[in-house]
């Protein structure tokens, strides 16, 4: 049984459809990231979880229980929000307590249940403060502590972290992943940044406009993106698009022709012949290549085993200390390369790489679905 | 803006003393009229048939307070005003209080818990902050009279609620929209009813502007004269209109020192209260959003 099941959810507001027929299923203890870029629909399909909207059409389960209908009290949800929405004439302690208050928990328990709370989060010393008298991440921990004293179903976070400073951000981060493995919450969670995503995630669901694109684990929404909106959307800095043209057929193979002004043609031995390559031979495709998917030439190493060779004329190299950020000229644009912090890469001289091409994708070059 | 930093030169200390001059004068200008009510209501007669309307009382005294609030004559009774002053307190405490508590609901409802037309509903209400009291006067009449009110207390309090409503409800409204939406639904889900998160959440964050909007009130309705002529019995009248008929009984000597005296004693519960909370009159008209 799914901790959360949502069944073909639209939601309109007037003639606009914020929500087209938005469906998946979360397993109990699952941490399910949403992202997308702003305005597709995400805290949308969160407040229609939470009950704070009403649906148009379309089910909502929690753990089994049709919750369609019921208010945001009856569905045993808690949320924390973006702006953390503490109270602001309460302490910290009844911050804590209202919801179990609400919920007509005895006295006794409701203080034992707090002092949890505030340990977990090490909160403790702020219990008697006003929210006004907190810092930014203290504010953070308490709202997340008035949703953990509850224990309920499901929790919903709403960009939790995105009014905190880079450094607060990286620490709550770790602090959240490291309560989900202790605690095995069942959690829906928005974000705007793909670190977060990547790391925290067990799977990820990409929206663009109310529809979801591609629910996967990050490692299947990085490595085998639907369509070309999610495979840029995810990965920074993003993913090369490089415009090909196909060529060859299914038995001698194919090939990908990438033409570069300036530059001798690039013929690239396509490795994963696909059913639906057949009928775009002599089309334009899109080859999607990750910057890590290029790399130096290493003339120790066997050829063969190094991928496709290509070589152009650096245009910038931007060291990061882990490693060096080159852009070069590939077909009708500029592609981003990752390699090592040792590469010689001199901007203006012309430099040896390979490309992995068993880890590249590509994509029709009119729809932008994946092709291979 | 206070601790602005500048250079004081001569000609912008004399500036400076000139706007002060001019500020102060104009005070003292504006304080005239109390001031000559204040030494007025305790001269005696003489005095003020023999001096100047500014001069000091040379036997200053106070029997035509005494006299204003216990025997002097309005109209018919000659009990003085003291006993009105009391039916006005009776009237404007619960009017003032029932008028904020239900603009409070008003704004409440109206920001944070929308619903199809809450915008065009509170539009409307706009409009009775500008409808003329006299327009109302003989509809108000028949449906005091059909309720069963005419004449007394519960009907007055009831026309003074019905007509701070827009007002309160102005006031609050544009408060609440500036709490936000995410306060109440975190509430929501921490299993709050409407009435619930109204109690806990909102109404302790309210104090700006339940000053102001008791002040409002409480001035609007005390100095009320139309509504309280016109819906009132001979028992339940304000103090406003019995500062009319004390001013215009026509028996005997007219008395200004206790004419003055009357007229202080109707308006001093108004003056005190700008005086106690009038700082937070502004402050609240002024205050910002709630921060969560
Ligand atoms: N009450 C409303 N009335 C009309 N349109 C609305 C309403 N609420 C949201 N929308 C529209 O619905 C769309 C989705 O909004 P939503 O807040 O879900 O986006 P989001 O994905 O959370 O964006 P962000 O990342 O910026 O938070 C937006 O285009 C927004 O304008
Ligand atoms: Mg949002």
């Amino acid at each position: 049984m799914s901790a959360l099941e949502i069944n073909e959810v639209r939601k309109t507001f007037g003639n606009t459809e914020v929500l087209k027929e938005v469906s998946l299923a979360i397993e109990s203890g699952e941490f399910l990231i949403l992202v997308g870029p702003s305005g597709c629909g995400k805290s949308t399909l969160m407040n229609a979880i939470a009950g704070l909207e009403p649906v148009t059409s379309g089910e909502i389960r929690i753990a089994g229980r049709d919750v369609t209908w019921c208010t945001p009290a009856e569905r045993d949800i808690a949320m924390v929000f973006q702006s953390y929405a503490l109270y602001p004439s309460m302490t910290v302690r009844q911050n804590i307590a209202f919801g179990l208050e609400m919920r007509k928990m005895p006295r006794g328990e409701r203080e034992a249940a707090v002092e949890r709370v505030a340990d977990l989060l090490q909160i403790s010393h702020l219990l008697e403060r006003k929210p006004s008298q907190l810092s930014g991440g203290q504010r953070q921990r308490v709202a997340m502590g008035r949703a953990l004293a509850r224990e309920p179903q499901v929790y919903l976070f709403d960009e939790p972290l995105s009014n905190l400073d880079a450094k607060l951000r990286v620490d709550m981060r770790t602090e959240i992943k490291k309560l989900h493995q202790r605690l095995g919450t069942t959690i829906v969670y928005v974000t705007h940044d793909q670190i977060e995503a990547m790391t925290l995630a067990d799977r990820i669901a990409v929206m663009r406009d109310g529809e979801i694109l591609q629910l996967g684990t990050p490692e299947a929404i990085y490595n085998d993106p639907v369509n070309r909106f999610v495979a840029e959307f995810m990965g920074s800095p993003s993913m090369n698009l490089i415009e090909a043209t196909l060529e060859g057929d299914a038995g001698q193979g194919y090939r990908l022709r990438i033409a570069t002004p300036g530059e001798d043609d690039l013929c690239l031995p396509w490795p994963r012949p696909t059913e639906a390559l057949a009928s775009r031979v002599g089309q334009r495709v899109l080859l999607g290549l990750r910057p890590e998917h290029f790399a130096e030439h290493d003339a120790r190493l066997d050829e063969a085993a190094q991928g496709a060779p290509f070589s152009a004329r650096v245009s910038v190299a931007e060291p990061t200390g882990a490693d060096i950020l080159l852009r070069l000229p590939l077909g009708t644009g500029e592609v981003t390369a990752r390699v090592g912090p040792r590469c010689p890469a001199v901007p203006g001289e012309r430099l040896a790489l390979r490309i992995d091409l068993e880890r590249a994708v590509l994509f029709d070059g009119e729809s932008e679905q994946r092709l291979a | 803006m206070a601790n602005v930093i500048r250079r004081q030169t001569p000609l912008a200390r004399l500036g400076r003393m000139a706007l002060y001059a001019t500020l102060i004068l104009a005070a003292l200008f504006y304080l005239l009229p109390l001031v000559v009510m204040l030494l007025t209501s305790i001269k005696p007669l003489e005095e003020i048939r023999a001096g100047s309307l500014l001069a000091l009382p040379l036997a200053p005294t106070l029997e035509p307070w005494a006299k204003a609030w216990g025997e002097a004559c309005t109209g018919m009774r000659c009990e003085g005003i003291g006993g009105y002053f009391w039916n006005s307190f009776a009237i404007v405490i619960p009017a003032v209080l029932i008028s904020t508590l239900i603009g409070a609901l008003n704004g409440y409802a109206l920001t944070q818990w929308r619903f199809k037309g809450s915008e065009l509903l509170f539009a409307l209400m706009l409009f009775g902050c500008f409808i003329p009291f006299q327009v109302v006067l003989l509809p108000m009449a028949q449906t005091l009279g059909w309720l069963g009110l005419a004449s007394s207390r519960a009907g007055l309090i009831l026309v003074h609620v019905v007509f701070g409503i827009a007002f309160t409800t102005l006031f609050f409204r544009n408060f609440y929209v500036a709490v936000p939406r995410e306060l109440v639904a975190a509430a929501k889900l921490d299993g709050a009813g409407f009435f619930r998160i109204f109690w806990r959440i909102l109404l302790p964050v309210s104090a700006p502007i339940l000053v102001v909007s008791v002040i409002w009130q409480f001035t609007q309705i005390w100095n009320d004269f139309l509504f309280g002529v016109a819906f009132s019995g001979h028992d339940t009248q304000p103090v406003t209109v019995a500062l009319n008929n004390l001013v215009n009984t026509s028996t005997g000597v007219k008395e200004y020192n206790v004419d003055m005296a009357a007229a202080m004693i109707a308006a001093l519960p108004t003056l005190v209260v700008y005086v106690l909370a009038g700082k937070y009159f502004v402050r609240g008209l002024t205050a910002g959003s709630v921060k969560g």
